[in-house]
């Protein structure tokens, strides 16, 4: 069939845009090369509804993310991913700090910024309790809140293929090639996908993309952000999100209460070459804990439970690049999507909307658009009587699984029907493994239920797909042969 | 409905400590359950397929299988109600003073659980890479020690084919040997302190066996890989520092990180239970009571131990405990502080009642042959115990005699090398 | 003369031993030992290395895929390889008791393998 729309990438843009087309009477593919949503740069990412204040009017950037941060109770109330308006503060210690918050508040109320407020000292230590009592002074926005990034993309894809739209994982876009007005794209794999009008939200590889379709040419500029996750007792967790007075091209490293009750450190802010270079260093880890402590002192190595890296896909000119392709046709570039892209995605999903209603994309409503997800039950969520009564209905519900999330079976067996048939697939859709013994105790059962389930060996499951392979085979594959080993005199 | 029950004593936790306990418990004629998140009684034992168990405790070598089905007869012969599958998510003491454990189960859903006493008994889990943040990226091949001990033993799975070993824990070299034992090539184990953390014992059967190399005082500064680990690299330390000019690459496809055990107390500091930093466990009184009346603890979940033999023990003396509070005998008050000193780590219990024979258990902080343990109260040396042998990977006992607790008043504890005398 | 250091694993001491002997352990000779158990396990190491050896093998129970097992005693050092490569071939029934014999006098070594743990299902 020739879709009338092909989505490249499903991150926070490709399944906002994807979400957002399936309200339309329009057949839409949704491509990842990835085996699960969300995988590239968005799961690495801090999770900060931003609240408007950080940039220029004049940037597309700021109008997004304006924007996109007033849709969020409405996408909330639709999709149900965790999402809560915790309120973002900046912290200053120096006059000339100061300075900057000042400035960054004249931005946010000429931004319409809703609520924006200058604190002095007492103020803001009333606002945030656990904030170091050296501050000066800084200001504060109401608007602004964290989410789980991944959960949000999980919905938005689940809420668009219920109405329609279709999913291709591990699909790596190779060749495109375009007669009579269809664009007919190839994977790597030898897959083909035709489609009138394509996206392209492939984030890092946007530049990579855009020279397969024989469009602009530009660079995706890498850009690392290291991030640590201290356990939900640790007592550093503060009620809002705590930023520092920004530096030049980063927000600086903040100190984030998670919407699951984590708390999260981070992130830096690196130029690299590698694209896939995600790890972490111990420099790194260094800079981010005294940074902090500075903000928070109460953040203590001691809770660490993990670290991860993400990239930031940057743009020469720090903006967004959303546009009609000028040398490819029917071809919209969503390039360039760094921070504050999570935050401006649902205003991103509508822009791109318009634009392909602009290159003569015919937008129908549908009449039957199921509108809600239906509410997912989570067992550290339940009261006991609740979940007395979703036992009677599937036992499974009060097997519990994951011991330091309270994840039971009844979550990871959702998780792996909905397609989330990877270790990492399930930890991120249930929270499983995601805890303080980092799957120590649970993988294992995971493995087990995602084999039972999907008729897969659990040798052959992977963490992440690819060849994050878990294991190497079964016991007796490899032969013991132990005298030969390093050639000693042998056992 | 959500059903409710009501037992004497409730132990959270079938591994050794809980079955112990519980047979003490049950034997003295006191109505005692034990819940387990597993289907089967014994912990982590099940998975600790080697031997070198139980010659203390039953006087012969066994495997962890063979040690956690023996304690577990006892348990049921004792007539220790079970119920397994079961998470206790809660313990609550209700303004009565009693004490309310909610658990969840497939076979019962939501139950509450009374008791007159708790017993924790969960239990540690093993610190992970996170925890020590080691640098690199996050590939598929990483696991705890334990993690793939349960891959290995109890799915038959084989976690990789060429492993490098963090850390030099007991569990550790228990796997390197494992690995071998499967097929699985050990490149090295890497340690970064200057002596290992496992025992001799160990170290001999489970590397030089092998001629598996030990890396002392070296540290895994990186982890390589996208998909599948590729490789790691070591550095040696100086100072306690990574010379990452002297770091060196070794390909594996698995990393295993045996790196300490935390007692697992999620569960008891929601309760109200105060924690010992030192410990990871709670701070108990001479009766194993924790700060909350009622609740009492023993075994992993109150301090690491390296025998399981020891835990046995401790269990079974704590649930004498138990059972002289269950018979009307006067709770925590009265006792007065104890506190370790210079070279150690730690000390158990935490207080003491004056009068009352009561054993302590240490971990020292420095490796030597010829160490002397002083107890000194109000400037006065009580007791003093010399030990030929003393490693971090081992843990001190003292037996002090009620005859010398006589007084109020701190006790507190040291350890000095004996050449100092 | 033959040279070998050993580390005494009789208690947490682990006393350096050095050992030297000449032909087929005549004049054995061992130093470093702080006690009698020392000279004892240098000798047991260098005339006959063995060991208690564990494993699992496959099982017909859906429950328990894998059975632990262990020799009834120190199997010597030069089976061990053997053993393992054996077991993890084998495939046995369920219900087994702990104690059961899985193999009897394995290769004339006198060395059963049990079955350490009792599987109903």
């Amino acid at each position: 069939m020739v879709y009338d729309v092909a989505v490249i990438g499903a991150g926070v843009s490709g399944a906002s845009t994807a979400w957002r087309l399936s309200r339309y009477q329009l057949h839409t593919v949704l491509l990842e090369w990835r085996s699960d949503v969300g995988f590239g740069v968005s799961k690495a990412n801090s999770g900060i509804i931003h609240a408007g204040f950080h940039h220029q009017l004049s940037t597309l950037k700021a109008r997004l993310e304006i924007r996109g941060n007033l849709m969020f109770e409405a996408l909330q109330h639709e999709l149900g991913f965790p999402f809560r308006r915790t309120g973002i503060l900046v912290a200053a210690f120096s006059r000339e700090e100061m300075a900057t918050v000042h400035k960054l508040y004249e931005q946010g109320i000429a931004n319409g910024v809703p609520g924006m407020e200058m604190c002095g000292r007492e103020r803001l230590l009333q606002l945030e309790k656990k904030l170091n009592p050296e501050v000066i002074g800084g200001c504060f926005a109401p608007g602004g809140g964290t989410i789980e990034p991944y959960r949000y993309v999980f919905s938005l894809v689940e809420s668009a293929t219920r109405n329609g739209v279709c999913l291709k994982c591990d699909f790596e876009v190779a060749e495109a090639s375009r007669a009579e007005d269809v664009w007919r794209i190839r994977s790597s794999s030898g897959a083909e996908v035709r489609a009138r009008y394509v996206v392209n939200a492939a984030g890092l590889f946007a530049d990579r993309v855009s020279g397969i379709f024989g469009a602009e040419e530009f660079t995706i500029h890498p850009r690392k952000g290291e991030e640590y996750l201290l356990d939900r007792s640790s007592a550093a967790r503060p009620e809002r999100v705590v930023f520092p007075v920004p530096g030049a091209h980063s927000k600086g490293v903040l100190v984030i209460p998670t919407v699951e009750g984590t708390t999260m450190i981070g992130p830096t802010s690196d130029a690299v070459d590698d694209k896939f270079d995600t790890a972490a260093s111990a420099e790194q880890m260094q800079r981010i804990l005294s940074h902090v402590r500075n903000l928070i002192p109460g953040v203590s190595p001691r809770d660490l439970i993990t670290s991860f890296a993400g990239l930031r896909p940057v743009m020469d000119n720090e903006d967004f690049y959303i546009a009609l392709s000028e040398k490819a046709p029917a071809f919209v570039q969503v390039a360039g999507i760094q921070s504050p892209g999570l935050t401006a995605s649902p205003a991103i999903g509508e822009y791109v909307k318009d634009l392909l209603k602009s290159a003569g994309l015919p937008l129908l409503e549908k009449v039957h658009f199921a509108v809600e997800l239906a509410p997912r039950h989570e067992v550290r969520h339940e009261s006991p009587a609740a979940l007395d009564r979703l036992h009677s209905g599937n036992p499974a519900w009060t097997h519990i699984v994951c011991r330091c999330e309270k994840i039971s079976e009844a979550e990871i067996v959702e998780a792996v029907r909905k397609g989330h048939t990877t270790l990492d697939g399930v930890k991120f859709y249930t929270r499983a493994g995601m805890g303080r013994c980092q799957g120590g105790f649970c993988a294992a059962r995971i493995m087990r239920i995602i084999s039972r389930e999907t008729g897969i060996p659990m040798e052959e499951l992977t963490k992440k797909g690819g060849n994050s392979r878990l294991a190497a085979g079964r016991l007796g594959d490899l032969p013991v042969n132990t005298a030969e080993v390093r050639g000693g005199e042998g056992a | 409905m959500i059903q409710e029950e009501k037992y004497e004593v409730a132990v959270i936790g079938a591994g050794a400590a809980g079955l112990c306990a519980a047979t003490v418990c049950a034997s003295a004629g006191r109505n005692t359950l034990v819940v387990d998140r597993e289907e089967h009684p014994g912990g982590i034992l099940r998975q600790c397929i080697h031997s070198g168990f139980g010659l203390r405790y039953f006087k012969e070598e066994l495997t962890g299988p063979e040690y956690a089905e023996r304690v577990a007869e006892k348990a049921e012969r004792a007539g220790v109600r079970f119920r397994f599958g079961t998470t206790v998510v809660s313990i609550r003491r209700e303004t009565d003073g009693a004490l309310c454990l909610t658990s969840l189960s497939t076979a019962e859903g939501v139950r509450i659980i009374r008791a007159d006493a708790v017993i924790l008994a969960m239990g540690c889990r093993e610190r992970t890479r996170g925890n020590l943040a080691v640098p690199g990226s996050r590939p598929a091949g990483v696991f705890t020690a334990g993690a793939a001990q349960r891959l290995l033993n109890i799915e038959g799975i084989l976690p990789g084919k060429k492993a490098v070993i963090a850390g030099s824990g007991d569990i550790g070299l228990i796997m390197a040997r494992r690995l071998t034992w499967a097929g699985i090539r050990v490149e090295a184990v890497v340690e970064i302190m200057p002596y290992p953390a496992g025992l001799t014992r160990n170290i001999v059967q489970c590397l030089d066996d092998f001629h598996i190399p030990l890396l002392l005082e070296h540290s895994l500064v990186n982890i390589l890989g996208h998909g599948r680990v590729e490789a790691v690299e070591v550095a040696p330390l100086s100072r306690g520092v990574p010379v990452t000019e002297r770091k060196f690459r070794i390909d594996c496809d698995t990393v295993l990180f045996s790196v300490g055990l935390i007692p697992e107390n999620e569960l008891s500091a929601e309760a109200g239970v105060e924690l010992n930093p030192a410990t990871g466990g709670p701070l108990v009184d001479s009766s194993y009571e924790t700060g909350v009346p009622g609740i009492f603890a023993c075994g992993n979940v109150l301090h690491v131990h390296d025998l399981v033999d020891f835990v046995s023990e401790e269990a079974e003396h704590a649930a004498r405990m138990v059972l002289r509070r269950l018979d009307g005998s006067d709770g925590g008050s009265g006792q007065f502080p104890v506190r370790a000193e210079s070279n150690l780590k730690y000390v158990v219990p935490n207080r003491f009642l004056p009068g009352c024979g009561t054993r302590f258990a240490f971990r020292s902080l420095i490796v030597c042959d010829d160490g002397v343990l002083e107890a000194e109260q109000n400037g006065k040396i009580l007791l003093s115990k010399r030990f030929s042998c003393v490693r971090p990977a081992e843990m001190l006992t003292l037996e002090v005699p009620g005859s010398l607790l006589k007084e109020p008043g701190e006790l507190k504890f040291r350890l000095r090398k004996g050449e100092e005398i | 003369m033959k040279k070998r250091d050993l580390i005494c694993i009789s208690c947490p001491f682990g006393c350096r031993l050095h050992a030297e002997w000449s032909g087929t352990f005549e004049e054995l000779k061992i130093t470093g030992n702080r006690c009698p158990r020392g000279a004892a396990y240098a000798d047991r190491e260098l005339r006959n290395p063995a060991r208690i050896v564990t494993a699992v093998v496959r099982s017909t129970s859906a429950e328990h895929p894998w059975l632990p097992v262990r020799t009834d005693r120190e199997l010597p050092k030069p089976l061990i390889d053997a053993l393992l490569n054996r077991l993890y071939r084998m495939r046995v029934e369920v219900p087994v008791s702990r104690g059961d014999i899985l193999i009897e006098n394995f290769e004339n070594s006198s060395v059963n393998v049990i079955f350490s743990s009792t599987t109903t299902r």
